[in-house]
């Protein structure tokens, strides 16, 4: 054949604009719009509604009122102190065992690594119950202290109890990200300001605290925004003036629509907002300050006095974050324990309470949780599966307002569900939605969808494209290939992730509280902070509480297992 | 029935027509016209980013062009969906499914197809061991070499009994010698199997010695088809004479026409060399010389002087390069092993001319 020369195409074709979406994408698209539209964005926008819009239009008089009410202006104060000084003691417990931790190379680190994250696992409230045990008014400690050594020191106390329950139990997070990045420092970046001739702690000072210093900062800043967004704490601690404890109880006791509430929530939206917005540009410049050479400085031996004191004060810090633990589990198989170190009768009697005689808290956290962690992940595999190879307009609109949720505070969700869903009658049964079980998956759902969707992006962002076109070329339509590829491929990460979704939602209460309409109903979070209410059923708390700790804890160990057993791509 | 004629597939006859791809303002294809026929081993060769990659893909449907039309068998299916074309495709990167067996990434396209399971595990069984991969069938491809992979890459695209075969680099992940052993497995397989083929590479030694016809693309153009003999012998153009096999370009001037050849100055030298098109006296030009038509002699004996700046001794072979006073460099290849080469030494070389080609030269 004679090639023919080059032929210019047809000058009318290049202008040919080629939008071509697909049609059953658009429908996934528009279903999960809708689903998230009334899961997330609804609520919010309602939230915003109640505090910047009232019958004469826009308005600023209730943020306004807000900064001139005492009060509220006293819970601003004091949720700002809380947030500081859990993140300031967070921060004092773990950073010298991150930098033990990162720098060194001893035997046990993986004992002492696991040890440290295990305050992790008992929610922070649950966790307040058994510190007051030991470091309340009539605390073990609290009592050992003043018998022994003549000291009166309640440390379980008010806003006091507050900061340390969140620092007891979010330090991790500090220490995580910090070890993490103290390990993947390029050591070549030392190396050369050893050869420059910094030294000893000049070389900390003006070489690796800078390189870490993002990562910790963005460790603090989630520890900030989750001590912020703790309502159960404040509640089980008796704290009222603090921003939380304030919407909650307008809400709650005052009125549906009073918009003092609302403009309480959008205080702490704002605060929330602006911390994510900070610890998100930190992200950003975290993966420029650590280059990944794939060479890990070689840990150092533990010698000298300077690390040993270092894992002297990390065991301790150890044994001080399972001081909750301890306090929970004792109480919940005491008979009797007041004014004593030690409980002075032994019994299961709480237990046979929360598993036999009332064992809805349990069951109905199973239910929800399960429903939430199915529900998260399909649609979190939709939302992902649509942001990576969606042909639709603009597929990122629908990854943001999946992911929104991260900057909301429960509470704050909570009184937008309340708020919107209050409203829409069910029908043939004539009730609110609210007034369903429905509710708290629906809540869950929307709260721990942006971790679902980033874990499902993440492991769909491992497909590469050519496994499906590989598939389509051996004669798999759309859906047959999203089967038998992609599907199984995300799998592994999207149910690690719906994992942790049932884990976060049987432990829920800030937005639980805000929902809960009928005790039956409630769910296990709730029935710990009911039972708390009276000192006589404060063992059924604790038992309660029991039940959580291990639900987390056996939840994250799947949770790793699973997502760890990913199959490795060969590229 | 004989095996060989019931495996013997309904090769598709392919024809792109003007075809064009756009990405921004760029074109990575841009008017390009081809066939090839029934059975036919054909290759898109040319340099990194000439658009191979987005032709290949638009056969296989998986980018639509912006213009132009793809017809297998005169049938046009440029919008037809790549499930529906009936192909075989080798992807660079291979695109094995990770969390699937051999047998299950071989027998996928079958599955779709819906064909009896029974089948399926013969004609699964049939393509491995045509690979040579019996044996291997529960193995995962993560537990795979990566010549392996190939071969189940090329078992997976057989299976289905395409009417075409699309393979994109497939050798490039492989070291040296297991690329020319699997080149040779694939030429032999085409062969049997009498399938059209369509494929892609940059390597101009893989493209003379599979191919039954070549296209050599130039940034989403076509700048030449022909057997490798004719793009070889007669490069219609100084691009494809580098590209393929490489020449020496020396800078001349026409000096006299004859009917079929051309007399240049090169330098001192004066050449007579083959010549198509117009090339009129005093029009500058380029003489193309490929390094096995330079012969090199010790001293001055006529031709180009020059001095040798380097040798490459390969064992069977020697290859120079040789520096002209005017600062030219010219590869000469073929040479002797056992010629006493040493670089700085004074040698001629002379061209056979009845080999060179003339181009026109942009001055
Ligand atoms: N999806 C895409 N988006 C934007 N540009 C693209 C895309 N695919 C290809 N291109 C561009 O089109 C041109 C041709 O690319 P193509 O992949 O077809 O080249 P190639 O000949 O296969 O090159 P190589 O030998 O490097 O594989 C290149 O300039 C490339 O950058
Ligand atoms: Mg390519």
């Amino acid at each position: 054949m004679e090639p023919r020369a080059v032929t210019a195409p047809s000058p009318a074709a290049l202008w040919r604009p080629r939008w071509r979406y697909e049609p059953a994408h658009l429908a996934l698209y528009a279903a999960l719009l809708v689903v998230v539209g009334v899961l997330v964005v609804l609520p919010i926008a309602s939230v915003l509604r109640g505090a910047l819009v009232d019958s004469g239009g826009f308005t600023l008089a209730h943020v306004a009122r807000f900064f001139y009410t005492p009060l509220y202006l006293e819970s601003l104060r004091n949720s700002l102190y809380a947030g500081l000084g859990a993140t300031l003691l967070a921060s004092l417990l773990a950073l010298p065992a991150a930098f033990l931790l990162g720098r060194y190379q001893f035997r046990g680190q993986a004992v002492l690594v696991t040890w440290l994250t295990v305050p992790l696992v008992i929610p922070p409230f649950v966790g307040a119950i058994g510190l007051n045990q030991a470091l309340g008014r009539a605390g073990a400690l609290t009592l050992f202290l003043e018998d022994r050594l003549g000291v009166q020191f309640v440390a379980a106390e008010g806003l006091r109890g507050v900061i340390l329950a969140h620092a007891l139990h979010y330090f991790p997070f500090i220490l995580l990200t910090v070890t993490n990045a103290l390990a993947n420092v390029d050591p070549s970046l030392e190396e050369a300001a050893k050869v420059a001739g910094a030294r000893g702690v000049r070389l900390l000072w003006r070489v690796t605290l800078p390189l870490v210093a993002p990562a910790y900062a963005a460790g603090a800043i989630l520890v900030f925004v989750r001590s912020t967004d703790d309502l159960g704490t404040p509640l089980i601690l008796n704290v009222k003036n603090m921003l939380g404890p304030q919407a909650y109880f307008r809400i709650t006791t005052i009125a549906r629509e009073d918009p003092d509430g609302y403009a309480i929530s959008i205080v702490m939206l704002a605060l929330a907002l602006v911390a994510v917005l900070l610890a998100t540009r930190l992200g950003q410049r975290r993966e420029v300050a650590t280059l990944q050479t794939g060479s890990r400085a070689a840990g150092r031996p533990l010698r000298g006095w300077g690390p040993r004191l270092l894992l002297a004060f990390s065991v301790l810090v150890g044994f001080l974050g399972l001081l909750p633990h301890l306090g929970v589990v004792l109480m919940s198989v005491s008979r009797v324990w007041s004014l004593t170190y030690l409980p002075t009768g032994y019994t299961l009697d709480h237990y046979a309470e929360i598993l036999f005689r009332a064992p809805q808290f349990v069951l109905n956290t199973l239910l929800y949780s399960a429903t939430a962690a199915v529900v998260a992940v399909a649609v979190a595999v939709g939302v992902a599966y649509l942001q990576h190879r969606g042909r639709v307009p603009a597929p990122g609109l629908l990854d943001f307002a999946a992911t929104a949720p991260i900057a909301v505070p429960g509470v704050v969700l909570g009184i937008g569900f309340l708020r919107v869903f209050d409203r829409w009658t069910v029908p043939w049964l004539g009730v609110p939605l609210t007034a369903l079980w429905l509710i708290f998956p629906m809540l869950y759902v929307a709260r721990r969808l942006p971790y679902a969707v980033r874990a499902t992006s993440a492991a769909m962002a491992q497909v590469h494209p050519t496994l499906e076109e590989a598939a389509a070329v051996c004669g798999a339509r759309r859906w047959r290939t999203f089967r038998r590829v992609v599907l199984p491929l995300v799998l592994g990460g999207a149910v690690a992730a719906g994992v942790l979704v049932f884990v976060t939602a049987a432990v829920e209460f800030s937005a639980t509280v805000l929902l809960i309409s009928r005790v039956e109903q409630s769910p296990l979070s709730y029935g710990i902070y009911l039972y708390a209410q009276s000192p006589r059923g404060r063992g059924a708390a604790a038992a309660l509480g029991t039940v959580a700790v291990v639900l987390v804890a056996v939840g994250t160990y799947l949770a790793n297992r699973i997502g760890g057993r990913r199959p490795a791509l060969t590229w | 029935m004989e095996t060989v004629s019931e495996e013997r597939v309904l090769a598709v006859e392919v024809e792109l027509d003007r075809l064009t791809k756009r990405f921004g303002a760029t074109a990575a294809v841009y008017g390009l016209s081809l066939s090839v026929g029934r059975g036919e081993f054909f290759t898109l060769l040319g340099p990194s980013g000439c658009g191979k990659t987005t032709t290949l893909r638009i056969v296989a449907g998986l980018v639509e062009p912006d213009d132009g039309r793809v017809l297998f068998d005169g049938k046009d299916v440029t919008r037809l969906p790549p499930w529906d074309r009936n192909l075989g495709m080798v992807f660079q990167n291979y695109a094995l499914w990770p969390h699937m067996t051999v047998f299950d990434n071989v027998a996928f396209g079958l599955v779709e197809r819906r064909v009896p399971r029974a089948e399926v595990q013969r004609r699964v069984a049939e393509a491995l061991d045509k690979v040579g991969l019996t044996g291997m069938e529960g193995r995962f491809p993560s537990q795979l070499s990566g010549g392996q992979q190939q071969r189940v890459a090329l078992a997976r695209a057989l299976v289905v009994r395409p009417g075409l075969l699309l393979l994109d680099e497939p050798f490039s992940n492989l070291d040296a010698k297991l690329r020319v052993q699997m080149r040779a497995e694939l030429a032999r397989l085409q062969r049997d199997l009498g399938i059209t083929t369509l494929y892609v590479t940059h390597d101009q030694e893989e493209a003379l010695v599979l191919s039954d016809r070549i296209a050599v693309l130039d940034s989403g153009r076509l700048v030449q088809a022909g057997t490798p003999r004719e793009l070889y012998e007669n490069p219609r153009d100084v691009f494809v004479a580098d590209f393929l096999g490489g020449a020496n370009l020396l800078p001349g001037v026409v000096v006299r026409r004859g009917s079929a050849e051309v007399e240049v100055q090169v330098g001192d030298a004066r050449v007579t060399a083959p010549v198509e098109g117009e090339a009129a006296p005093g029009q500058p030009v380029w003489l193309s010389v490929r390094p096995e038509h330079l012969e090199l002699s010790f001293g001055d004996a006529g031709g180009l002087r020059g001095t040798v700046v380097a040798t490459d001794y390969l064992g069977w072979t020697l290859q120079a390069e040789v520096a002209l006073p005017d600062g030219t460099r010219l590869q000469v290849r073929g040479l002797d092993p056992s010629t006493p080469l040493r670089p700085g030494q004074p040698v001629s070389l002379r061209i056979r001319s009845e080999r060179a080609r003339v181009f026109p030269r942009r001055s």
